[in-house]
C-alpha cells in the first residue's frame, strides 16, 4: 500500500492526460493545421500571474482573441524581470473551462521550458496555438492561464538546504 | 489497574505476578508488559492524557470564539491551536483508545490467552508517547507549532509551513507504524486464535467490527505514509511531487490524502459500531436483530470508504463527471449505516430495558450519530455542498459523528467493562450526571455550528463577522460546560479503581459472551485454557440466535 501511494502519483497524471480533465495541457508539440471551421468563433482570454513574490513583471500582450477552431493564433506574453539578478522561470498553463485543456494545442509556447532573463532585462515571449475542431460545441470561451514559477535554484540545480521553507 | 490485581489474587492465574515493590519493578512491568490487560490500559490511559490535552485546545479555541474580536490568542496560534486538537483527537484519542478496546476485550471475547504478538503489542503501544511529545514538543520550541489544519494541505504545509512540520511528519510516520503493526496483531490474532467452536459467524460483532477496522489501517496507513513522505522530499530533497513550478500538482496531495482521510474517519466510527452491538443487546435483554446484516453491513461500509474520497474535494475544480460518481457513492453509503441503525433500534423493540450509563450513552449515539450522518447526507449532495464547504455546517457534522459518535462509544465502553478489568463498579451517580451534562452540553455546543455554517461562517477563523456572535457565544458556553464534566468521567475512574463496589463475573443482568464467564477483575492471564465448546456454543445461541436454524 505504501507503494500504492507513491503509485498514485504516476497514475494521477496517466489518468489526468488520457482523461483529459484537471485543466493540464500537455507540453507536446503539435504541428500546425490548415483545416478551419469557420461556422464557430470561439473567444480566447489569456491570464498572466506571478506565482509568490516573483519581481518580475508579466502580462499577456492580448488579453482577448477570437479565433476559428483549427485556426492558427499567435500571441505574445511580456516578461521583465526586474530583480538585480539573473532568474530562471517557469509557466505552468491552466486551462479553464478543464475540459477544454486536451482540445488546446500548442505549437510554440514558452512554457514547454525555462525562460532565462538578466536583470532588468525583458522579452515578448510567443504562444502559437490552435483549437482542435473537435472541441466541444457547448464551449465558447477558453481562458488560458499561466503562472511564472521562480525555478533558478532549481535550474542551476542549487543547494536544497532550505531551512524548512522552500523559496 | 495494578491495585486491583494486588487486592484480588483470588484466581488460578495471578500467581506470577510481575508486581513486587518498589518503583523500579513498577516501571518494568509497564514499560516490558506484553500482556493484553495491561497494554490495553496503557492504550486507554494514554487516550485520556491526549483528550484532556486536545480538549484544552477546544476549550481555548472556543475562548477566543466568545466573543468577536481577536482578544486572547495571536491568529497564528489559534490556527495551531486547531490544528492539533485535530491532530491529537484523531491519533491520539480515538485511536488509541479504540485499540485499547481492542486489546483488553478482543482476546477475552474469542476465547484466547492472549494477543497473537505480544511483544510488537507493547512495541505498537510505545511508540505512541514518542509519537504524541514529538508532536506536542513543537508548541514549546521555537517557531510555530503546525498551524495548516489537521488536513496539512500543500502548498501552505511545504512551501510556507514552518520547521515544526517535519515533526509533525515524523510523529505521523511513526503513528502509522504504530497503527499498522496493531492491525497485523488484531487480524493474526482473530484469525488464528479463536477458541474452538468460536466460528466467525459467531463472534461478538465488537470483534468484527474490529477485523475490518484493523484491514481498512493496513490499507490506508502506508498511503498516509507515502503522503507526508512526499512532502518531506517536497520540503528538503528538491522533489516536486506537490510543486506545480517542478510539473507537480497541489491538487495530488489532496486525492493521496483523502484516499487515506476517508477510511480514515470510518476507522474511527466502525469499533464503535462494534460496542453498540456489544451493550445494546445487554441492556436490551434482547440479542441482536440481524446479526449476520450487521456484519455484512461493516464490510460494506469498508469496501464504499474506498471510493468516496472525493467527496471532500467538491469545490476543487474536479470534472462534473466525478463529483457526480463519488456523490453517488457517497450517498450510497447510508444504506448499509441505516440498516445497522435500524437493526440496533429493532434490538430495542420490545427488549426488557434498563438504562444504565453504559445504555444512556448508547441511546444518545444512536439518535446523535444519525443526525451527523443527515448532516454528511447533505453534504454529500454536489450543488448543495457547494454552499456548505469549509464552513462550520463541516464542523458541525464532523463534531456530531466524532463526539456523540465515538467519543460516547468509548465512553460506553470504558463504563460498561470497566467493572469486568477492575472488579469493581464504577459510581452510577457520577455516570449519570456525566451523560447528562455531556449529551446536552455537547449540543449546546455543536447545534448552532449548523446554522452557522449555513448562514456562512467559514471554517478555520480565529474572528467572524457581528452577524455570527450569538451563535458562537452559545456554542463556546457549551463547550465550556462540556468539557468541565469530562472530568466527571475521570473522576469516576479513579474512584472507581479506588473505592468502586466489587463487581460480580456477570456485572451486568443481560450481558453474554465469553468475557463475562471470566471473574472480575480478569484474572492477568485468562483462558489459558480455552473455554469448552459448549459454553462457547452456549453463548454463541444467546448472541447470534439466526445460528439455530
Amino acid at each position: 500500500m505504501f507503494g500504492f501511494g507513491y503509485a498514485l502519483v504516476p497514475l494521477y497524471n496517466v489518468l489526468c492526460k488520457q482523461l483529459g480533465i484537471n485543466g493540464k495541457t500537455d507540453n507536446q508539440v503539435d504541428s500546425p493545421v490548415s483545416t478551419i471551421d469557420t461556422s464557430r468563433i470561439i473567444t480566447v482570454q489569456f491570464l498572466a500571474t506571478n506565482n509568490g513574490y516573483l519581481p518580475w513583471k508579466f502580462h499577456p500582450n492580448k488579453t482577448t482573441i477570437e479565433v476559428h477552431p483549427g485556426q492558427n493564433a499567435y500571441v505574445t506574453f511580456y516578461a521583465k524581470n526586474e530583480s538585480n539578478k539573473t532568474m530562471v522561470v517557469q509557466a505552468i498553463p491552466s486551462v479553464s473551462p478543464g475540459l477544454a485543456a486536451k482540445y488546446l494545442r500548442k505549437t510554440e509556447c514558452f512554457c514547454f521550458k525555462h525562460q532565462t532573463l538578466d536583470s532588468q532585462a525583458s522579452m515578448d515571449m510567443p504562444l502559437l496555438f490552435h483549437l482542435d475542431r473537435d472541441l466541444p460545441k457547448n464551449v465558447n470561451t477558453v481562458t488560458l492561464s499561466y503562472t511564472l514559477f521562480d525555478v533558478t535554484n532549481r535550474a542551476n540545480k542549487a543547494s536544497t538546504e532550505q531551512e524548512g521553507r522552500i523559496r | 489497574m495494578n491495585e486491583t490485581i494486588d487486592l484480588t489474587h483470588h484466581s488460578a492465574g495471578t500467581h506470577h505476578l510481575p508486581q513486587q515493590r518498589g518503583w523500579w519493578p513498577y516501571v518494568r512491568r509497564w514499560v516490558f508488559t506484553t500482556n493484553h490487560k495491561d497494554i490495553g490500559t496503557l492504550y486507554l490511559w494514554l487516550s485520556c492524557i491526549m483528550f484532556f490535552v486536545a480538549g484544552g485546545m477546544a476549550m481555548l479555541i472556543r475562548a477566543e470564539l466568545f466573543q468577536p474580536g481577536h482578544r486572547l490568542l495571536e491568529p497564528d496560534f489559534f490556527n495551531q491551536m486547531t490544528t492539533l486538537h485535530g491532530l491529537i483527537m484523531v491519533f491520539g484519542v480515538v485511536m488509541p483508545a479504540f485499540v485499547g478496546l481492542a486489546n483488553w476485550q478482543i482476546p477475552m471475547m474469542i476465547g484466547a490467552p492472549d494477543m497473537a504478538l505480544p511483544r510488537l503489542n507493547n512495541w505498537s503501544f510505545w511508540i505512541l508517547p514518542f509519537a504524541f511529545l514529538l508532536l506536542t514538543s513543537t508548541l514549546f520550541l521555537p517557531g510555530p507549532a503546525p498551524n495548516f489544519g489537521w488536513t496539512f494541505y500543500v502548498p501552505l504545509s511545504t512551501l510556507y509551513g514552518p520547521p515544526s512540520t517535519d515533526f509533525m511528519i515524523f510523529s505521523i510516520h511513526m503513528m502509522g507504524i504504530s497503527s499498522i503493526l496493531g492491525a497485523i496483531n488484531i487480524i493474526a490474532t482473530i484469525i488464528n486464535m479463536r477458541a474452538p467452536g468460536m466460528n466467525y459467524m459467531k463472534m461478538p460483532v465488537f470483534v468484527w467490527g474490529w477485523f475490518i477496522t484493523a484491514f481498512l489501517l493496513l490499507g490506508i496507513m502506508p498511503v498516509l505514509a507515502g503522503a507526508v513522505t512526499m512532502m518531506l522530499t517536497d520540503r528538503h530533497f528538491g522533489t516536486s511531487f506537490f510543486n506545480a513550478a517542478g510539473g507537480g500538482d497541489p491538487l495530488l496531495f489532496q486525492h493521496v490524502f483523502w484516499f487515506f482521510g476517508h477510511p480514515e474517519v470510518y476507522v474511527l466510527i466502525l469499533p464503535a459500531f462494534g460496542v453498540m452491538s456489544e451493550v445494546i443487546p445487554t441492556f436490551s435483554r434482547k440479542p441482536l436483530f440481524g446479526y449476520s446484516f450487521m456484519v455484512y453491513a461493516i464490510i460494506i461500509i469498508a469496501f464504499l470508504s474506498y471510493i468516496v474520497w472525493v467527496h471532500h474535494m467538491f469545490t476543487t475544480g474536479v470534472p462534473l463527471a466525478a463529483q457526480l460518481v463519488f456523490m453517488y457513492t457517497t450517498m450510497l453509503i447510508a444504506v448499509p449505516t441505516g440498516i445497522k441503525i435500524f437493526n440496533w433500534v429493532a434490538t430495542i423493540y420490545k427488549g426488557a430495558l434498563t438504562f444504565e450509563t453504559p445504555m444512556l450513552f448508547a441511546i444518545a449515539f444512536l439518535f446523535l450519530f444519525t443526525l451527523g450522518g443527515f448532516s454528511g447526507l447533505m453534504l454529500a449532495i454536489v450543488p448543495a455542498d457547494y454552499q456548505y464547504q469549509d464552513t462550520y455546517f463541516v464542523v458541525a457534522h464532523f463534531h456530531y459523528v466524532l463526539v456523540p459518535g465515538s467519543i460516547f462509544a468509548i465512553m460506553t465502553g470504558v463504563y460498561y467493562w470497566l467493572p469486568k478489568w477492575t472488579g469493581r463498579m464504577y459510581s452510577e451517580a457520577l455516570g449519570k450526571w456525566h451523560f447528562w451534562l455531556s449529551v446536552i452540553f455537547l449540543n449546546v455546543t455543536f447545534f448552532p455550528m449548523h446554522f452557522l455554517g449555513l448562514a456562512g461562517m467559514p471554517r478555520r477563523v480565529p474572528d467572524y463577522a457581528l452577524q455570527f456572535a450569538d451563535f458562537n457565544r452559545i456554542s463556546s458556553i457549551g463547550a465550556f460546560v462540556f468539557g468541565a464534566a469530562q472530568l466527571l468521567f475521570l473522576i469516576n475512574i479513579i474512584w472507581t479503581i479506588k473505592k468502586g463496589k466489587p463487581a460480580t463475573s456477570q456485572v451486568w443482568e443481560g450481558a453474554h459472551g465469553l468475557e463475562w464467564r471470566l471473574p472480575s477483575p480478569a484474572p492477568y492471564h485468562s483462558w489459558g485454557e480455552p473455554p469448552s465448546v459448549e459454553i462457547v456454543e452456549e453463548e454463541k445461541n444467546i448472541k447470534n440466535p439466526e445460528l439455530e436454524h
